[in-house]
């Protein structure tokens, strides 16, 4: 059964449609993201969820309760902010114990948890110190405990670690997954970093112009994008744009190459124009063995990237660039030099409805 | 030395006598109550006078209260604006400039006629009413100076997501302004609680037309019947404006991440 339930949600502007008709359910202690660029209406969906913004339509229910129009400060909800939003007048035991402050919990109990919270984050000896004193990552972290301190029922996270340096960002994450399954708290999590959502999400929300896009596990959105939107905002891809040559086989003709799509033709017919997306790590150099496609192309860059290689192979109109793992071994093409790249049929996504011509 | 800089030190030192001969001639004239040598007879005879006391203590305590009312009406309409209404920022700002384009005395005359014994609300009818009425105005006079400073201490800190931040932790308004904002903009507010003392201290206009025994109109009595205390008494305002100043310098500094509001 649904814990968090958002219902047909939108949100209206003066002139702009910040969210339309957001339907989603989260299970208890389930991870969901909301991943998509700027302006997507995530973060103003996430407002509305804590309550700082009232929908336009639409009803989010947590427990079987309805809480649409409750204010912020009675929904049990745990929010962390990019900019962290410490009190910069309090101690971080403070900022810790504010919420159990408000709640009027007795002193103990309220010195007892913020411990806890402390060791939790792993800054068990900073209760005493400012927020102006901690780097930003600890500030972070004194903000999610901050925030779980309450005992939320839901926790959000509003691109928390958009402000932080790669390294930290990469750690704090992992430190948040761990803290998130520990408690087994349902959360919702807001980002523009695909990395991000796909390491840290049970399932993810791709966002675009305020719709929901696709909803689905990282492995479904990354591997099975249903939108030429979602399959070029996730991850990095080749667009190849062909006519269809049999529908029936699935046969596309790119430059004057054939390859066979396993699946997406189904609504199309013989001399459509379509356009099929293929992933660079899915492209491998040389003749693959098996019923595979393969394309003959020339080398038009070669760019070495530390762990990967990505290689820029162009076909005539079309070019596809290809990833390939380094190691000292490993005998780079020279631009100009003429290749075959294979690739399976399965990972041949047809993106769009084609138009006929 | 370099052409432009000894014309900048040129101009220095020109500021410095021309505020400072003036004060320190003041005060050399206080010394000379007696004949032949300097003495602080002036000051003992201004300390010693009852009227003194009484008129300091009154434009004190009428300070404090105008502190209060105003840092009550001040911070919580300049969070709000800040909050939600940025649009009306402008006309607010508009409004708390008034009182430095309005002369006091256009100011204390509207006063009389709206709040005259025979008026529908008549203040000036009881001495403890013409105070509450004199404290008003002070309020109004003092507006530019505590908007600004709260305002300025505001803009410093991210009120927005302060507010939120303590609103998903289960604080309501009262909460979020007492603990969260106010301690935040603590620097700000007491910047424009001393210079809002320092205007206090010293106005006359306002307090000899209401009549009320305040510092000011007590300062233009001596000056016009004595001769050696009124400069005494002036050097005296001006330590307590002076020190008004060092009370805002000391404070603010503040805490680190505190935030200071304008001086």
């Amino acid at each position: 059964m649904s814990f968090l339930e958002i219902e047909n949600l939108q949100k209206r502007f003066a002139r702009t449609t910040a969210v339309e008709q957001v339907q989603l359910e989260v299970t208890r202690g389930e991870f969901v993201s909301f991943l998509g660029p700027s302006g997507c209406g995530k973060t103003t969906t996430l407002r509305i969820i804590a309550g700082f913004e009232s929908p336009s339509s639409g009803a989010i229910r947590l427990d079987g309760v309805d809480i649409t129009h409750r204010p912020p400060h009675q929904r049990n909800v745990g929010m962390v902010f990019q900019s962290y939003a410490l009190f910069p007048n309090m101690t971080v035991a403070e900022n810790v114990g504010f919420g159990l402050k408000v709640a009027k919990k007795p002193a103990d109990d309220i010195k007892q948890r913020v411990e806890e919270m402390l060791n939790l984050i792993k800054l068990p000896a900073l209760g005493n110190r400012y927020p102006y004193q901690l780097s930003g990552g600890q500030q972070q972290r004194v903000a999610l405990a901050r925030a779980l301190a309450i005992r939320p029922q839901v926790l959000l996270l509003d691109e928390p670690l958009s402000a932080l340096d790669a390294k930290i960002r990469v750690s704090l994450r992992l430190e948040i997954r761990s803290i998130q399954r520990e408690l087994g708290i349902t959360t919702i999590y807001v980002t523009h970093d695909q990395e991000e959502a796909l390491s840290l999400s049970d399932r993810i929300v791709v966002m675009s112009e305020g719709r929901v896009e696709q909803i689905g596990t990282p492995f479904e959105i990354y591997n099975f994008p249903r939108t030429s939107f979602v399959a070029s905002f996730v991850g990095t891809l080749n667009i190849l744009r062909g006519r269809v040559a049999d529908p029936a086989r699935g046969a596309i003709v790119i430059d004057g190459q054939e390859i066979v799509a396993s699946r997406g033709l189904e609504h199309v017919r013989t001399g459509d124009v379509c356009s099929v997306a293929l992933r660079p790590e899915i492209v491998s150099l040389g003749e693959a063995a098996g019923n595979g496609n393969r394309m003959q192309g020339t080398v038009e860059d070669v760019n070495f990237l530390g762990s990967i290689v990505r290689i820029r192979v162009r076909f005539k109109d079309n070019a596809i660039s290809l990833d390939t793992f380094n190691n000292p071994s490993l005998s780079l093409p020279q631009r100009g030099q003429a290749l075959t790249v294979s690739f399976p049929r399965e990972a041949v996504l047809a993106l769009e409805a084609p138009s006929s011509t | 030395m370099k052409p432009r800089r000894l014309g900048a030190w040129l101009l220095i030192v020109f500021g410095v006598l021309y505020f400072f001969v003036p004060l320190l001639g003041t005060f050399e004239f206080s010394l000379r109550l007696l004949r032949g040598v300097y003495s602080v007879a002036a000051y003992r005879i201004v300390l010693a006078d009852p009227r003194f006391a009484a008129t300091v203590t009154y434009s004190t305590v009428l300070a404090l209260a105008t502190i209060v009312v105003g840092v009550a009406l001040v911070v919580p309409t300049a969070y709000w604006i800040q909050l939600r209404l940025p649009r009306m920022r402008p006309v607010v700002e508009f409004i708390t400039l008034l009182p430095l384009v309005i002369p006091a005395i256009v100011l204390v005359f509207g006063y009389l006629r709206i709040y005259n014994s025979s008026s529908a609300l008549p203040l000036t009818g009881s001495a403890r009413t013409t105070d509450l009425l004199l404290m008003f105005s002070y309020v109004t006079l003092a507006l530019p100076y505590m908007y600004r400073a709260v305002d300025n201490g505001l803009r410093a800190i991210d009120v927005r997501t302060l507010t939120e931040a303590a609103q998903s932790l289960g604080a309501g308004w009262s909460t979020i302004l007492l603990r969260v904002i106010l301690p935040n903009v603590r620097v700000a507010v007491l910047s424009g609680a001393f210079l809002t003392f320092a205007i206090v201290i010293g106005e006359f206009t306002m307090a000899s037309l209401l009549d009320r025994p305040a510092f000011g109109p007590y300062l233009q009595l001596i000056g016009a019947n004595r001769a050696y205390e009124p400069a005494a008494l002036s050097i005296i305002s001006f330590a307590i404006t002076w020190a008004c100043m060092g009370f805002i310098q000391v404070f603010g500094r503040g805490a680190p991440g505190q935030v200071a509001g304008a001086h």
